[in-house]
């Protein structure tokens, strides 16, 4: 009993900790980014700034975005890997009909479109086939890939490019500082963090990611939870892409491909059980911050791709078994 | 017997046990000798449950020691526990639901031929090992975790509230194989609400109330009241009576029944069932395991659709093809099971908010002062104890049970389907939710109880409807349905046939005597039937403890 009595502190401590990180993964998170931007300015001093502050924020708002297709359907017990083709196609979609008679916002708009509409076939695959999110997912990447292939080969147009209107939002500033993708991203981010603490439709998405059948028994369908996901989840990917490309000035089938696994990861990282039923959105853009910092890291002491990659993975892994042990139920 | 025995097989003094701010464990102690069989008990919350996961190594305790056979040990896991002799059963069936029986067997390195004869002995001689786990009935599933238990020849063998999920036949049965083991070389721990199969099986009882250990009792006539003494502590006198059933208010004879089923039939268990259940009175449904209760309980709530008849609500016909139409139609349902009914990683107030925002009518914002308001009433009109409400995976199993109910109770229920609410619950959470069904049948609602505690069904029921082979076989008046008469229902035998187990037991003198209800319904449980002796094979003189 006086060895239990005496490590009693440190317990409370860790529990404390350990609650923190289960309750609120939020302020961890941005102290590890606080962390972060000091190892920056210690390697390269001057570096952090006002600038570089909006360079890092232009940089994360296109996956900061895909990460809220990635936390609402882990929120499930799901995953959306045609985030990826999706937001390639949107913004190579408008690229290609910058001539086309309704301009720019006709692209836009059938991009968006097409968008949802690959969600909501993803939703039916899932909600109604049953078919694991994963593998409907995946396929779905695929056919939305080899569609936007033929678009490209239907479509050859001269003079195709990213509208200067997408560039502006996706690079530009106001007053060189505050960046202009900013004014897409606060209302998207506020209509998650909303729509997922305050409405009943994001109570069912914690419901069946945590217990399906619980949420079945309390007269929920959860097919049409899933439909109405998939297509949230598919318009904020074209979102997203057409942003990304205005940041990249490119437009391709396969611009937005080397996003897909860092939006899984900023949602791991942010606290967003895979497994369903625990997370949110806030944690999520800050790992896609953290995500956006690291990468900046890694430039500045110019290790190899390689290394940068071990690196990324090995912090994604550490991070997730860490939620893993604070989450445990004993 | 060891030649020399050790005064304690098993002592752990001073475990403590935190959860959070919960306290689960403060100072629980239980020193168990050889040979005996010794109750752990305690109302709901009192800690046993952990203190049992910490012996076993599935918990690891903040504070105590834990001694074997004289030698102080730490259990780091359950396979560790299981090597020293220390094998549990929990609450929760243990097996993978995907691997057949076999498969189970290898992954604890389970001899199967022992299994095999454990299994039998506990009254599954013609269980197909190649099965999968999860195609097995609840009751089995318990009944192999024993007998994988037994196989594995513990020296302290665990049995947490083992017998409640049982139906009769399969409780008797486990009570005579955990008796047998008496004055022998190795110990049971056994946890149980129901208090006459503590008389008739433990030798010593260690009570635990609030996380401490209150108290040891030799199991003897007449000890069952300084037990529940202890356990409910200076509580006692709080607790209300037994639910007072009014005087069956006459029904005029055209009044319309809440809900109606006609002829209902599922295509394999249930067979043309039909009843009638009106608005203000608490219905019984009386089976033995797997009699097609389930099956009726899954068509009454949407769940499954019926391959024939129907079924009619308020007047209206009505052809659930989900649970949301039940619900619609003023039909609810708490599953036996609250792993099925609650989404344990979130809060008390989520889980009983879940059924408001399940319609794509409220799939809009929330009214957060509204749904806190309704949710506070229903955790305050279940004495739902809600401090560890952040996730409901730390409330105790009874206040689990309580969220369930709440769920239903918060808007009003007009019929209520409750499966086995009371199941491995304590007995003061019991008898809140007794008075909690008759306060809602009082008020109007009509509530349709399947229960496996046959005495609940006097205590709560206005009738009863007995259901044996899918088939409804008896209707009983709540005032006649004593424990006798409904057991001889389940087993569809006119009154005064002799059920066949109870006949086994009594018949062979070295049987254990039977359970609970099968000496009731002996008619005489002073009679030689309960009060036999228990086994040749106890030469220590614990047959002075027997109740009898």
């Amino acid at each position: 009993m006086t060895a239990a009595t005496s490590r009693r502190p440190r317990r409370q401590t860790a529990a404390g900790v350990r609650g923190l990180f289960r309750d609120q993964p939020v302020i961890p998170l941005l102290g590890l980014l606080a962390i972060l931007v000091v190892v920056i300015e210690v390697v390269d001093p001057g570096i952090v700034s006002i600038d570089w502050a909006g360079v890092i924020i232009k940089g994360s708002v296109p996956l900061a975005i895909l990460a809220g297709c990635q936390t609402i359907a882990m929120l499930t017990g799901g995953i959306d890997l045609s985030v990826g083709a999706v937001a390639s196609m949107t913004g190579f979609v408008t690229a290609t009909m910058i001539h086309s008679p309704g301009g720019e916002v006709q692209g836009i708009v059938i991009a968006l479109v097409a968008a949802s509409l690959a969600g909501f076939v993803s939703g039916v695959g899932v909600g109604v086939f049953r078919v694991h999110p994963l593998i409907m997912t995946l396929g779905m990447n695929f056919v939305v890939l080899g569609l936007a292939n033929v678009w490209q080969l239907q479509n050859v147009q001269t003079g195709a490019g990213v509208p200067a209107n997408l560039r502006t939002l996706g690079s530009g500033a106001f007053v060189e500082v505050l960046p202009y993708s900013l004014v897409v991203f606060v209302p998207v981010m506020a209509l998650i963090l909303v729509g997922l603490k305050r409405t009943g439709y994001g109570r069912l998405l914690y419901a069946i990611g945590d217990n399906p059948v619980a949420a079945r028994l309390s007269g929920a369908r959860s097919w049409q939870v899933l439909i109405v996901l998939y297509v949230i989840s598919g318009l904020l990917a074209g979102i997203a892409g057409l942003i990304l490309s205005g940041y990249a000035n490119t437009a391709s089938v396969s611009l937005a491909d080397s996003s897909v696994l860092p939006s899984i990861a900023a949602a791991v990282i942010g606290g967003t059980s895979i497994m369903g039923g625990r997370g949110g959105y806030a944690g999520s853009i800050v790992g896609a911050v953290i995500l956006t910092v690291l990468a900046a890291l890694l430039t500045i002491l110019g290790l190899p791709e390689p290394t940068r990659q071990i690196v990324f993975g090995s912090i994604i892994v550490v991070m997730a078994a860490a939620y893993t042990r604070v989450t445990a139920e004993s | 017997m060891t030649p020399n025995p050790p005064d304690q097989l098993l002592l752990a003094t001073g475990i403590s046990k935190t959860y959070g701010a919960v306290v689960a464990l403060r100072n629980a102690s239980l020193g168990v000798r050889p040979g005996e069989v010794h109750a752990l008990l305690g109302a709901n919350g009192a800690g046993k449950s952990t203190l049992v996961k910490i012996l076993t190594g599935a918990v690891h305790p903040d504070g105590g020691t834990i001694a074997v056979r004289g030698r102080e040990r730490t259990v780091h896991s359950p396979a560790e526990a299981r090597r020293g002799g220390l094998v549990s059963v929990y609450q929760e069936p243990s097996l993978i639901p995907d691997l057949d029986i076999r498969a189970n067997l290898r992954i604890t390195n389970t001899p199967v031929e022992s299994f095999r004869h454990w299994v039998s002995e506990l009254g599954l001689p013609d269980l197909d090992l190649t099965s999968l786990a999860r195609r097995l009935p609840l009751a089995s599933l318990r009944v192999i975790d024993l007998a994988r238990a037994l196989a594995n020849e513990p020296d302290v063998l665990m049995l947490d509230e083992m017998t409640a999920a049982l139906p009769a036949n399969l409780t008797e049965r486990v009570l005579e194989v955990v008796g047998r083991r008496k004055g022998g070389d190795s110990s049971v721990i056994f946890i149980s609400h129901r208090m006459i199969e503590i008389a008739e099986l433990c030798d010593r009882a260690t009570v635990l109330r609030e996380g401490e250990t209150v108290g040891v009792v030799d199991v003897t006539a007449g000890s069952d009241k300084r037990i529940v003494d202890l356990m409910l502590g200076p509580m006692a006198a709080e607790i209300p009576a037994a639910a007072e059933r009014p005087a069956a208010a006459p029904r005029p004879a055209d009044a319309q029944p809440r809900l109606s089923a006609r002829g209902v039939s599922d295509g394999r268990r249930l067979h043309e069932v039909s009843f009638d259940l009106h608005p203000g009175e608490v219905l019984g449904v009386v089976a033995l395991e797997g009699q097609g209760q389930d099956e009726l309980f899954d068509i009454l709530a949407g769940s499954s659709r019926p391959a024939t008849g129907s079924l009619v609500v308020d007047g209206t016909p009505v052809a659930f093809r989900h649970p949301a139409d039940a619900i619609q139609a003023g039909v609810v349902y708490v599953p036996a099971d609250r792993a099925e009914a609650l989404m344990m990683q979130r809060s008390v107030r989520e889980n009983i908010a879940l059924p408001f925002v399940a319609g794509v009518r409220h799939w809009a914002m929330l009214n957060m002062g509204a749904e806190r308001k309704t949710v506070d009433e229903a955790v305050a009109t279940l004495q739902i104890d809600a401090r560890a409400g952040n996730e409901v995976r730390r409330l105790s199993g009874g206040n689990q049970q309580k969220v369930t109910i709440a769920r239903w109770v918060a808007t009003g229920v007009r019929t209520l389907l409750c499966f086995d609410p009371t199941r491995g619950i304590d007995i003061r959470t019991k008898q809140q939710i007794y008075v909690l069904l008759r306060e809602l049948a009082q008020g109007g609602a009509a509530v349709l109880l399947y229960t496996s505690e046959l005495k609940e069904v006097q205590l709560v029921c206005d009738r009863a409807i007995v259901i044996f082979g899918g088939r409804i076989v008896a209707q009983v008046a709540g005032a006649d349905a004593d424990e006798p008469s409904l057991l001889r229902a389940a087993y569809n035998l006119a009154p005064d046939e002799v059920i066949p187990e109870l006949a086994v037991a009594f018949a062979n003198p070295d049987g254990a005597p039977g359970s609970a209800d099968t000496a009731a319904a002996g008619a005489d449980p002073d009679g030689p039937g309960g009060g036999a002796p228990r086994a040749g094979d106890a030469p220590t003189g614990e047959q002075s403890e027997d109740p009898a």
